[in-house]
Order: structure tokens, then C-alpha cells, then sequence
């Protein structure tokens, strides 16, 4: 790509990134694959980090993966696995290995992966981290130590527009955004006239904002994450054009929702771009794409 | 304010008594008895129990409170079956468990599990209130501690896990952040949301903790 991310966003460019999830276990064939399918067709890569609490290989890892292949990764950072000692260290470690952009996030719960036992740390917040990277950048650690180097990183965040209650969600995007946040990328959005109705509360601050796009597979997967996903809601118009979808055609409608929704939000420019998820289904991202004429 | 424990499973408890044959037991009267781990009726099943299982039980005590320093007294009132055990199981809090082996020579055994200092909310229904943290926030977060109340203990607002009011684990359990921002919005100090709270200090008080009273101070206290 040979463009840096934060450039693009700068640009004014429709910015389009998506994901990547390493694997559990040391084969990394598949990922690899995904990043050679996608490192072209996107401007960034944001690679998980033990999505779900699910132990896998590490996101740094799928960073160094995606630039060594050409890519421009985004590096998924969550305060659940490490203290401040740890994710100050992994960040010098990005930093000096060429990655360039992170995405700031609190992390699920650990009840919720496949360590239950394990103990979460969440010493750090996502506010708190995205402060702790400001530090580093002025060349200070947390510890109020000089740096023999510094770093410099375009900060992400995450935000639900469809939080439910919003008002304390609004508040820790505020939060967010006062910590430095330059970007954020969204939970999954579904409902044009709820987003329009957030963007319009987030465009009065100084940050880049990517609509979150999770591929729809189903009629099923939709209603399944309607009642269960916090802050997801897919309108019942949505599931009913899922439901009449031919036999097995479900996927082939998800991807031309997704492409539509796409390019409605670059169409009236309601956003700075959109950050793609089609968890497991990262093949099908290039026709989600060619769907919305990008 | 009760210490909130459940007894360990009994194979554990056994376990632990591997190498003792002659065991005296100890209850509590006061959190263990009122959780019903480790009160008269607990300790008389455990005693059965035991003695179903091959071993002797020497004697057994319910300490009024098995934490506070009466404990000694009820050490001295049974000294001849004390004496007559190899170990020692202690059916009350941790703390009870520590205060015993000051006064014993005999391997102390836990027969429970201390879980959290549980504030009685309302009868029979304990909430933990608070972590014992060393930098308390209730004055920014309208009294609502979200150390204990966030399972996460986050302080900068909720993540992304709050579903209608509710927490990503337990369907049944408030978001705590919604619960401040409500508590906050009754009292007209919604800016405190806004309030960026810094990553906690963890080095408030190195372990082991310790406090020592001056002597004027215990003077005033006696």
C-alpha cells in the first residue's frame, strides 16, 4: 500500500479497513491467507487480540505478519491479559517492529473465553491505555521514567452507537476523545437513521469515525445477535430480507446488505469510512467490496 | 457486615487431613454461622461426617467470634482435647482460620473458602460492597462502588459488554455504570462522568499489610 493510515484519514479519503484473526495454535496458513487477500483491497488491517478471551497467537504477531507481507496492520490492544508493565513493553516492541496504528480496547471478560479460570487483569481501562501511549509518545513511561526512544502511534478507540442505555456510553467516548483518541471504529451498525442520528452527535468532535459493517450470514445470526450482542440491533426489515432469501442464499443477500450499506455511507459521506467484519468469513470480504463499488 | 464464605468440597477437606488421624474442630459464631458454614449445626454434620470417614474427633468449639482475641480463652477452656489432636480444622473465615494458628501448635486446616466482605443489603441478600482497594472513589461514582459493582473494576465508564442496563456475565446483574450515571443524574452531578479517573495505584500499601496504632491511640481505644 505504501500509504500510512493515518494520512488516509487525514486525506479525506472513504477509508475501508477490516480484519484478521490469528489462529489457535502455530499454523498460520489461513491468516496468512486472509492478509494476502485483503492487504490490497483495504487500507488497514486490524488484527485481534484473543477475540472472544480466546487464547490464540498473539495480535503483535499477526502485525509483524501483515507488514511483512505488505500490509498496514492495526494493532488490536486489550487491557484484560497484560498490566501496565506489559502493554507499555509490547507497544515499544510495535513501535520499533513497524506498526503504527492501535486500536484501544478494554477486552471481554475473561467468563466469556475458553479460560474461564484465568484471572483478567484490567489493571488499565481503554481510557487509561490511550493516555498511557500518550506518555510514550512525549517519551515518558507510566512510571514517570524518561524513555531512551520514544514512540508514535494513530490511536484508535471503539464506540457502540446503539449502547443502550447511550448517555453513559456517550460519556466514555467523550473520554475517549479527550484522551487522543484520532479514530474509532464502531460496533456493528445495522439502522442508517439510528447511525445518521450519532453521527450527527459525533461529528462535533475532532475524530475520524469507521461504521462498523459485521457480515450478516443468516436470518438466524441476525435475530441470534439482535437479542444477545450488546449493542447490536439489525431492523426486522433486515432479517425479513435475510428470511426471503433463496436456500441457501443467505450469505450471498448478508454480502449485499453489507455492500449497500457501505455505499449508502459513502454515497451521503454520513461517515469517514467503515471497518469491515465478517468474522470467519474473511474470503468474502473482496465481493462485500465489489458490492458497495469500491 | 459479614465474611462471606462456602465450604470447600470434602474431598479437599480430606485431603488436607491426610497426614492428621485425630482432628478437634473449630466453628464461628458470628459470619460462619450465619452463612451456615461453619455454625453449631455445620460443625456437628462435619463432625459426623469425619467420624463416618475413620477419624477421631478429639473435641470440637464454636468460638464466639473466631477472628477477635477470645479465641485464646477457648484455646485454654479446651486444652486437654486440643492437645489430644493432630490437626486442627477450622470451619470460619480466613481470617479465622490465621487467628487460631497464633494460638496453636498443631497444623491449622481451612474447612472453608473465604470469598468477599459481604454488606447485608437486605436480610439474607449479601452484596460485595468493597475490594478493601486503599483508594476509594465512592465520592466521584454517587456512593456506588464500581471496583466491586463493574466485574471488570473498571472506573472510566462501561464497556462494551453493558446490554440494557445489564453486564455481559450475568443477565441479572446491574451495569454499574448505569446505576451511577442514574444515581449521579438524581443528584445533579452528571459532570462526574466526565471525571477521568487515573489507572489505580497498586503499591497504596505494600503486602503484608500492617497497621500499627500508636500508643495514644490504643490508650483512647481501651
Amino acid at each position: 500500500m505504501g500509504v500510512i493510515f493515518k494520512d488516509l484519514l487525514d486525506s479525506g479519503k472513504f477509508v475501508v479497513t477490516a480484519e484478521v484473526a490469528p489462529p489457535k495454535g502455530t499454523d498460520l496458513e489461513q491468516m496468512l491467507h486472509h492478509i494476502d487477500l485483503l492487504k490490497d483491497r483495504v487500507d488497514a488491517l486490524n488484527v485481534t487480540d484473543h477475540q472472544s478471551s480466546v487464547m490464540r497467537f498473539p495480535s503483535l504477531g499477526g502485525c509483524f505478519a501483515v507488514i511483512e507481507r505488505g500490509g498496514e496492520p492495526i494493532l488490536q490492544m486489550t487491557c484484560r491479559d497484560r498490566n501496565q508493565v506489559a502493554l507499555q513493553s509490547d507497544l515499544l516492541l510495535a513501535y520499533t517492529r513497524g506498526v503504527r496504528n492501535v486500536l484501544c480496547l478494554t477486552g471481554d471478560a475473561m467468563t466469556v473465553g475458553d479460560h474461564k479460570q484465568a484471572q483478567g487483569i484490567f489493571e488499565l481501562d481503554s481510557v487509561q491505555l490511550l493516555r498511557a501511549i500518550d506518555l510514550l509518545e512525549e517519551g515518558k513511561d507510566m512510571g514517570g521514567n524518561e524513555l531512551s526512544g520514544k514512540v508514535s502511534f494513530c490511536k484508535g478507540a471503539i464506540v457502540t452507537p446503539e449502547a443502550d442505555p447511550w448517555e453513559p456510553q456517550s460519556c466514555k467516548f467523550e473520554k475517549k476523545v479527550d484522551a487522543g483518541a484520532e479514530f474509532f471504529q464502531t460496533q456493528a451498525i445495522y439502522d442508517l437513521d439510528n447511525f445518521v442520528k450519532f453521527m450527527d452527535y459525533a461529528s462535533q468532535f475532532p475524530v475520524k469515525i469507521l461504521a462498523g459493517i459485521v457480515l450478516l450470514t443468516s436470518a438466524r445470526m441476525a435475530k441470534y445477535m439482535t437479542d444477545n450482542v450488546p449493542g447490536i440491533f439489525v431492523p426486522p426489515v433486515l432479517i425479513d430480507e435475510l428470511s426471503s432469501a433463496p436456500k441457501g442464499g443467505a450469505l450471498d443477500k448478508g454480502i449485499e446488505i453489507a455492500g449497500r450499506m457501505i455505499a449508502a455511507l459513502k454515497k451521503d459521506s454520513i461517515c469517514d469510512g467503515v471497518h469491515i467484519m465478517a468474522i470467519n468469513r474473511e474470503e468474502v470480504v473482496p465481493d462485500i467490496l465489489a458490492e458497495a463499488g469500491l | 457486615m459479614k465474611t462471606i464464605t462456602r465450604q470447600k468440597p470434602y474431598e479437599e477437606i480430606m485431603q488436607q487431613l491426610e497426614f492428621c488421624s485425630r482432628v478437634f474442630i473449630v466453628g464461628c459464631g458470628t459470619c460462619a454461622a450465619t452463612l451456615q458454614t461453619g455454625g453449631l449445626e455445620q460443625v456437628l454434620e462435619l463432625k459426623e461426617k469425619l467420624q463416618d470417614s475413620g477419624l477421631l474427633i478429639t473435641g470440637w468449639a464454636v468460638i464466639p467470634t473466631a477472628c477477635d482475641e477470645m479465641t485464646a480463652a477457648v484455646a485454654a477452656e479446651n486444652e486437654t482435647a486440643i492437645q489430644g489432636a493432630n490437626g486442627i480444622l477450622v470451619m470460619a473465615c480466613a481470617l479465622g482460620v490465621q487467628r487460631v494458628n497464633m494460638y496453636l501448635d498443631q497444623p491449622v486446616l481451612p474447612s472453608l473458602d473465604t470469598l468477599f466482605m459481604g454488606l447485608e443489603e437486605h436480610s439474607g441478600y449479601f452484596m460485595e460492597a468493597c475490594a478493601q482497594c486503599g483508594q476509594c472513589v465512592l465520592g466521584y461514582t454517587a456512593g456506588i462502588c464500581p471496583v466491586t459493582a463493574c466485574h471488570k473494576g473498571l472506573l472510566n465508564g462501561p464497556c462494551g459488554g453493558t446490554n440494557r442496563g445489564k453486564c455481559e456475565v450475568d443477565q441479572d446483574r446491574d451495569c454499574a455504570f448505569t446505576l451511577i450515571y442514574n444515581r449521579l443524574k438524581e443528584q445533579n452531578r452528571l459532570e462526574l462522568m466526565k471525571y477521568y479517573h487515573p489507572p489505580r495505584n497498586a503499591q497504596v500499601l505494600p503486602r503484608p499489610r500492617v497497621k500499627i496504632l500508636d500508643p495514644k491511640e490504643m490508650e483512647q481505644w481501651v
